[in-house]
């Protein structure tokens, strides 16, 4: 069976190239890089140039990049780094401000935070789109607040927040607050699912710090980097040998360093290209899946990443939907309770206002480079087969 | 099971083929459990027979809206029930459920739990509009 992979935003296959870059890193050259024999250099110099890579293309330099195993530690880092490093020199309780639709690993990391006592949260809310709003967040700055990190691009729903907006903003308050002598407040973003298609230069961005990962970007899973600014302090969070800055202690995954370098460096070609093409495939599959009666598009009519589609089907549950496609050699994934293992259906379709027993029946479809016209014609047609099919299947209430 | 996160080959072949689904027109006894906002609902439908002095199920039948271990569940239980008496019927437990399927994963255990309850509901609803 011809499959068609269309769940991008949850992970991407590796790019043959950069597969190509990295093959001899396994058992040809894997010299320990804190060594200074030659076989350690050499892995030293191939992980220094992906630096290089990463650095480049978020316009930072080499010294502001930490590799990580991945966004979730990246994340994980940055703000559980800067609240121990703020918590060393002010008394006060630092104040995070985020919004309720962040990904799980922001999301669990301010709750561990607030449970440890080490920091008080602020959630903001979203509009129907997706989006916060930048009153809102001006509201919720307190004198002790540290840390303001609101995601790039939501992964469920594919909306873009207004992060230079955001960016000026701070940088605006923060010049007040050095005459108040309040502390300054950091910015952090993460940029998964932005890597691909959005500008990602942190000084226009005005962001302190922003993570991402490998495994969106066709680089292997377990490896991501950290950004962050120059001057900013943290404190790591993994201890042991003095690898990354000090910041990140353990061998470096060189492979899969490697990699991410050369993926990223592989994103810049084409770039508008890219995003054109599956911006167009987006809107193929749009057109196509909204001819099916009682089903709604969510996330924003303009500020939206163009590999994200994600959908809400009336009377049909995600999960059985996603099977059924799965059977029929289509992935795709779905925000319902059932895909969790909680019963909770997905906290960011909560949060844009939707009721739960419609969130059950969300469908997310992720495009990639790769997708074509003849895949998304085939979605278009088997789907209304399979609502067709769960529909009749229900109970009538 | 080996992958305790997935599902079996068993509740995959029912997702996609499930059996006794539809609606008994004039049933003997319904019942509808679970509920929207927890994303899962099932209608259980009875068809009685009485042989012998003794209560069977003639027939029964499934509407489901839910996941895949919900669709699977309430078509296995069907074919577990359909043809037994009454009283050995409503017997059935949610583990014998999920034990037919080839086992459920851990967080989709309450799915054989509602199939099971929706089947002592439905004889229920039977005994108490046929009472003797």
């Amino acid at each position: 069976m011809k499959t068609i992979y269309l769940d991008h935003a949850a992970t991407t296959p590796v790019d043959n190239k950069v597969f190509l870059a990295i093959e001899s890193y396994f058992s040809q050259d894997y010299g320990n890089p804190s060594e200074p024999h030659l076989w350690g250099q050499k892995a030293r110099g191939a992980i220094d140039q992906a630096r290089e890579k990463v650095a480049e293309f978020l316009g930072a330099k080499p010294q502001e990049i930490i590799f990580t195993s991945g966004a979730t530690e990246a994340i994980n880092l940055a703000h559980k780094g800067l609240v121990e490093a703020v918590r060393k020199t002010q008394n006060k309780t630092p104040h995070i401000i985020t919004s309720q639709v962040e990904h799980k690993a922001i999301m669990e990391t301010c709750k561990h935070l607030e449970k440890l006592g080490w920091a008080k949260v602020t959630y903001l809310p979203v509009n129907k789109d997706g989006l916060v709003n930048l009153q809102d967040l001006e509201k919720a700055i307190q004198p002790e607040t540290i840390l303001v990190s609101i995601m790039y691009v939501n992964n469920e729903v594919g909306t873009i927040q207004p992060i230079k907006e955001i960016g000026e903003l701070i940088k605006k308050i923060n010049a007040s607050r050095l005459s108040a002598e309040l502390p300054s407040i950091y910015f952090h973003t993460d940029a998964t699912q932005a890597v691909s298609f959005l500008p990602c230069e942190v000084e226009k961005l005005g962001v302190d710090l922003l993570s991402l990962s490998g495994h969106k970007i066709y680089a292997p899973k377990g490896v991501g980097a950290l950004y962050f600014k120059k001057g900013t302090s943290l404190v790591r969070q993994q201890d042991g040998g003095g690898q990354e800055y000090r910041l990140r202690a353990g061998t470096e995954n060189v492979p899969s360093i490697v990699a991410l370098g050369k993926a990223i460096e592989l994103v810049k070609n084409n770039r508008e290209q890219k995003g054109k093409n599956t911006e167009r495939l987006r809107k193929k599959l749009i057109e196509g899946v909204l001819k099916i009666p009682k089903v709604e598009l969510v996330g924003h009519f303009k500020n939206q990443a163009p590999h994200i589609a994600t959908f809400l089907v009336e009377g049909v549950e995600g999960e059985a939907m996603m099977l059924l496609l799965s059977d029929q050699g289509v992935a795709a994934s779905s925000g319902s309770a059932c895909t969790s293992g909680l019963l909770q259906p997905s906290h960011v379709l909560l949060a844009m206002g939707y009721q739960p027993e419609k969130a059950h029946g969300s469908l997310r479809f992720s495009l990639g480079k790769d997708n074509t016209e003849e895949e998304i014609e085939k979605v278009i047609k088997i789907l209304p087969e399979i609502v067709q099919k769960l529909r009749r299947m229900a109970p009538k209430l | 099971m080996k992958f305790s996160q997935l599902y079996s080959q068993k509740v995959l072949e029912h997702m996609r083929n499930p059996r006794n689904m539809g609606e008994i027109k004039n049933p003997d006894g319904v019942a509808t459990v679970g509920n929207p906002v927890c994303g899962d609902i099932m209608r259980l439908f009875i068809k009685v027979e009485k042989k012998d002095n003794q209560e069977y199920l003639k027939d029964v039948k499934f509407q489901t809206l839910g996941c895949g271990a919900a669709i699977a569940t309430s078509s296995i239980i069907t074919t577990m029930v359909k043809g037994k008496l009454l009283k050995e019927a409503e017997k059935i437990t949610n583990q014998a459920i999920a034990e037919s399927l080839g086992g459920l994963p851990p967080a989709k255990m309450h799915c054989s739990i509602l199939a099971a309850d929706a089947l002592k509901k439905a004889i229920k609803n039977y005994r108490q509009t046929h009472k003797r």
